[in-house]
C-alpha cells in the first residue's frame, strides 16, 4: 500500500515541487526584491531606499551611473579577468588531476578524491589567512622565493622581497587554490564515465596516445569542462573575501564594490544595480550558449 | 581458401596470459594463413577476447610470442600494428558522424582529403550505408552501428581484421544476412579475418578453420567439417552440435576390436578404433546419423531397439528421444521427407529400431 502511494503521481509532484518551492522562496523572491531595489534611489530612511511615486517612471539613474562612472566598468573587467584566469588555471591544473584519478585503481581513486575535498574540512577563511601568511613580505615562503629569484637576477637588481601580497596575482592564486576542487569533481565525474574501449578503438585505428586524447577524451569531456568552468568562474567573478584579504584595494573586484556600496556608502539601490548587472553579464552569455548549442544539435538531428 | 604450404601469416607461439594468479590463456599455439577466415570458438570466459586483445596489442602476453607477417609483435604498440579490430561493443565515437567514424583511421595517414573522402564513401557503400554518413551513432539501429564498426575497421585496409563477437547483438535474420556480407567482403578484399564467437553455427557458417577453446586452452583446430565429424575429445564433441555419448569398453572378438557399450546393451562396430582390448573409451553418435525405423532393418551392423519417449517437430526435421531397455536415452533426428506427419513416422511409445553405420560412430578416449 505504502509502495503504491510512493509511486502515485501526487507524490511525484510533491517531490518535484520541493526544489521549485525552495528556489522560489530563497532565490526568485529575493532576486525580484533586488531588481526592484535597483530601480529605487537612496534615502535617509530605514531601510535606506525610496521608490518613485509612479511605477511608470522607473528610475534608471543607477544603471546610468554604472556606465558613467568608470570605477564600475573597471571593477567588472578586473573581476572577469581574474575569474577568467582563475578558471583557466583551475582547468590546466585540474584536468590532468581528474584524468589521473580515473586511471588508478579503485582504492587509490577513493583516497585521491578524499584528498581533493580534504581542504574543505578547515575553514575557508583560515586557509585564506594562511595564504596571507605565506605571501607576505616577511614570511619564510616569500624569503625563500626571493632568495631563489635573486640567484638568477644580477646583483645590482636583487630584491629584498617579492611583492606578492595585495595584488591581482595573489587574488588569482588564492582563487585557484580555493576553487580547484570545484573544477576537479565535475571533470572527474565526466571523465570517469567515458568508455575506455573508445580510447582503445582510436589507438587501434592508428592514433598515438596524445592524438587519442585530442580526438576522443577531450571532446567527450567538454560537458565536464563547462560544468567545472561555470562552477569556478561564476563564484570567482563575484568573490568578495579573497580580494578583500589579499587583493589590491585600488583595483577592486565587483564583489568588493557591491559590498562597499551596501555597507560603507549605504547606497542599497546602487549595490542592487551592480548586482543585477553582474548577474546579467554572467547569465546572458550562458543562456545564449545553451540556446545556440541546442539549435546546432537540432540542426544535426534534423538533417539526418 | 587456405593457402597450403605457405608460411603462416600469423604465428602464435606458446602464448599465455595471466591476470594475477588466474590464467586466462594457457600456452596457445596457432598458425593462421593469409586470407583465411579463422574462428575462435568457445564458451563465455574461455579467453577468446584476451587472445584477440593480445593480437591487437592491448594486452602483453605473459609468455610466448606473436608474429604477424613474419614480424615479432612484442615491441610494436597497437597503433603501429597492421591490425584492426571490431570491438564486441562496437566502440563507435559518439561525438562523430558516421563519416568521421569511418574516416578516423585515415586521419593520420598521409593522403589528400578527396582521396580520404573517396575511401570513406567506398567503405560506406560496401556496408550499404552511403545515405547515413551525416548521422551520429545514436541515430542508428543496432545493425547499422555494427556495419559502421565493420566499415571503420576495414577503412585502413589492414592485413588482419579481428572481429570480437561481431554479430552477437543482432537478431537471427540480420545475423544470417550479415554473416554472408562478411564472407563476401572477406572474399573481395582478401583480408585475413579472425572472428571470435561463442555461437557454433556462426563459426561453422563463416570460417575456413575453427579453433575450439576451453579454459584458455585450444582443444582442437580444423575445418568445420573435421571439427563436427571428427572431434578429438569429449569436450569438442559435446560443444559442437548435439551428440549422444556413452561409456564404452574396447573388446576383441573374431573380427577385430569392437566396443562393448553397456548403455546400448550390445557390441558396437566402429571404423578405425585406435585402442586395444580393455581400454575405457567413449562412443559418440550424432542424432542425424542414426536411422529410425519400425521394422528391424536387414543387415544393419549396429542396431538397438527401444520405445519412443518423446518427439518434437521442427519443420524440416523431427527429433525423437528413444528410451532403451537400459534406461539410456538416445536422440535421433530424422528429416521430414513427406509433407505433414507422414504415416511412416513412429508414434509416441511405439517400439522402434535404431541403426547407424560403423563409419559414423565416433570413438573418443575418455
Ligand atoms: N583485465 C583482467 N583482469 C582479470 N581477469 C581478466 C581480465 N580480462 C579478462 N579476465 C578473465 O579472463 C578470462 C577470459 O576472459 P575473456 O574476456 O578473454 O573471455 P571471453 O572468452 O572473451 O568470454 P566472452 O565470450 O564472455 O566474451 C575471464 O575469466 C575473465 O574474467
Ligand atoms: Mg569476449
Amino acid at each position: 500500500m505504502v509502495g503504491r502511494w510512493f509511486d502515485s503521481k501526487g507524490w511525484r509532484d510533491i517531490v518535484i515541487s520541493v526544489p521549485f518551492l525552495w528556489l522560489l522562496v530563497f532565490f526568485l523572491v529575493p532576486f525580484v526584491i533586488v531588481v526592484a531595489m535597483s530601480f529605487a534611489r537612496r534615502a535617509e530612511l530605514s531601510p535606506p531606499i525610496a521608490f518613485l511615486d509612479h511605477w511608470t517612471y522607473l528610475q534608471t539613474g543607477n544603471f546610468a551611473r554604472l556606465l558613467d562612472d568608470s570605477l564600475y566598468l573597471r571593477a567588472f573587467l578586473t573581476s572577469l579577468w581574474n575569474a577568467g584566469l582563475a578558471t583557466l588555471f583551475c582547468l590546466l591544473i585540474g584536468y590532468p588531476m581528474a584524468l589521473g584519478i580515473t586511471r588508478v585503481t579503485r582504492s587509490w581513486r577513493n583516497l585521491l578524491l578524499m584528498l581533493v575535498i580534504l581542504p574543505f574540512w578547515t575553514s575557508f577563511l583560515l586557509r585564506v589567512y594562511a595564504w596571507m601568511g605565506l605571501l607576505g613580505a616577511n614570511s619564510w615562503f616569500n624569503k625563500a622565493l626571493t632568495g631563489l629569484v635573486n640567484t638568477i637576477l644580477p646583483a645590482d637588481r636583487a630584491m629584498s622581497s617579492i611583492p606578492m601580497m595585495n595584488s591581482n596575482f595573489a587574488v588569482v592564486l588564492v582563487m585557484v587554490y580555493s576553487y580547484l576542487p570545484f573544477m576537479i569533481l565535475p571533470l572527474y565525474a565526466n571523465l570517469e564515465k567515458l568508455d575506455q574501449t573508445l580510447n582503445e578503438a582510436a589507438t587501434d585505428l592508428g592514433s598515438r596516445p596524445w592524438q587519442v586524447f585530442k580526438d576522443i577524451t577531450l571532446p567527450l569531456s567538454i560537458p565536464g569542462i563547462i560544468a567545472g568552468g561555470l562552477l569556478v568562474f561564476i563564484p570567482a567573478s563575484g568573490e568578495l573575501v579573497i580580494p578583500s584579504l589579499v587583493g589590491n584595494a585600488s583595483d577592486p573586484m565587483i564583489g568588493r564594490v557591491i559590498s562597499d556600496e551596501f555597507s560603507s556608502a549605504r547606497d542599497w539601490p546602487m549595490a542592487s544595480a551592480v548586482a543585477v548587472a553582474l548577474l546579467l553579464a554572467l547569465v546572458l552569455p550562458i543562456m545564449a550558449y545553451t540556446h545556440f548549442e541546442k539549435r546546432a544539435q537540432e540542426r544535426v538531428e534534423g538533417r539526418a | 581458401m587456405v593457402a597450403e604450404g605457405h608460411k603462416p601469416f600469423i604465428r602464435i607461439e606458446a602464448v599465455s596470459k595471466h591476470f594475477g594468479g588466474f590464467t586466462a590463456v594457457d600456452g596457445v599455439s596457432l598458425d593462421i594463413m593469409k586470407g583465411e577466415m579463422f574462428a575462435l570458438l568457445g564458451g563465455s570466459g574461455c579467453g577468446k577476447t584476451t587472445l584477440l586483445r593480445m593480437l591487437a596489442g592491448f594486452e602483453d602476453p605473459s609468455a610466448g610470442r606473436i608474429f604477424i607477417d613474419g614480424q615479432d609483435m612484442a615491441a610494436i604498440p597497437p597503433y603501429e600494428r597492421p591490425v584492426n579490430m571490431m570491438f564486441q561493443s562496437y566502440a563507435l565515437f559518439p561525438h562523430m558522424t558516421v563519416e568521421a567514424n569511418v574516416g578516423y583511421g585515415l586521419k593520420y595517414e598521409s593522403m589528400s582529403k578527396p582521396e580520404r573522402m573517396r575511401l570513406v564513401r567506398e567503405m560506406l557503400e560496401l556496408v550499404q550505408l552511403q545515405d547515413f554518413g551525416a548521422r551520429k551513432p545514436h541515430q542508428l539501429s543496432g545493425g547499422q552501428r555494427q556495419r559502421v564498426a565493420l566499415a571503420r575497421a576495414l577503412a585502413r585496409q589492414p592485413k588482419l581484421l579481428l572481429l570480437d563477437e561481431p554479430l552477437a547483438a543482432l537478431d537471427k535474420k540480420l545475423r544470417e544476412h550479415t554473416q554472408f556480407e562478411i564472407m563476401n567482403i572477406q572474399q573481395r578484399t582478401g583480408i585475413t579475418f579472425v572472428v571470435v564467437t561463442h555461437d557454433q553455427e556462426e563459426a561453422m557458417t563463416l570460417a575456413d578453420r575453427i579453433a575450439v577453446m576451453d579454459k584458455g586452452v585450444i582443444r582442437q583446430v580444423g575445418p568445420p567439417g573435421d571439427i563436427y565429424e571428427r572431434p578429438n575429445s569429449r569436450f569438442v564433441a559435446g560443444f559442437i552440435g548435439s551428440i549422444n555419448m556413452f561409456d564404452a569398453d574396447a573388446v576383441k572378438d573374431g573380427q577385430g576390436v569392437a566396443l562393448s557399450v553397456p548403455a546400448l546393451g550390445c557390441v558396437i562396430r566402429a571404423a578405425d578404433i585406435a585402442a586395444s582390448a580393455g581400454d575405457r573409451l567413449s562412443l559418440a553418435v550424432r542424432p542425424e546419423k542414426i536411422t529410425i525405423s519400425r521394422e528391424r532393418p536387414a543387415n544393419a551392423v549396429n542396431c538397438v531397439s527401444g520405445a519412443v519417449k518423446d518427439m518434437a517437430y521442427f519443420g524440416k526435421d523431427s527429433l525423437f528421444r528413444v528410451e532403451l531397455p537400459s534406461g539410456a536415452l538416445v536422440s535421433v533426428s530424422s528429416v521430414n521427407h513427406a509433407r505433414g506427419h507422414g504415416t511412416q513416422m513412429p508414434d509416441w511409445g511405439e517400439r522402434v529400431w535404431l541403426s547407424f553405420e560403423p563409419s559414423t560412430a565416433i570413438v573418443l578416449k575418455v
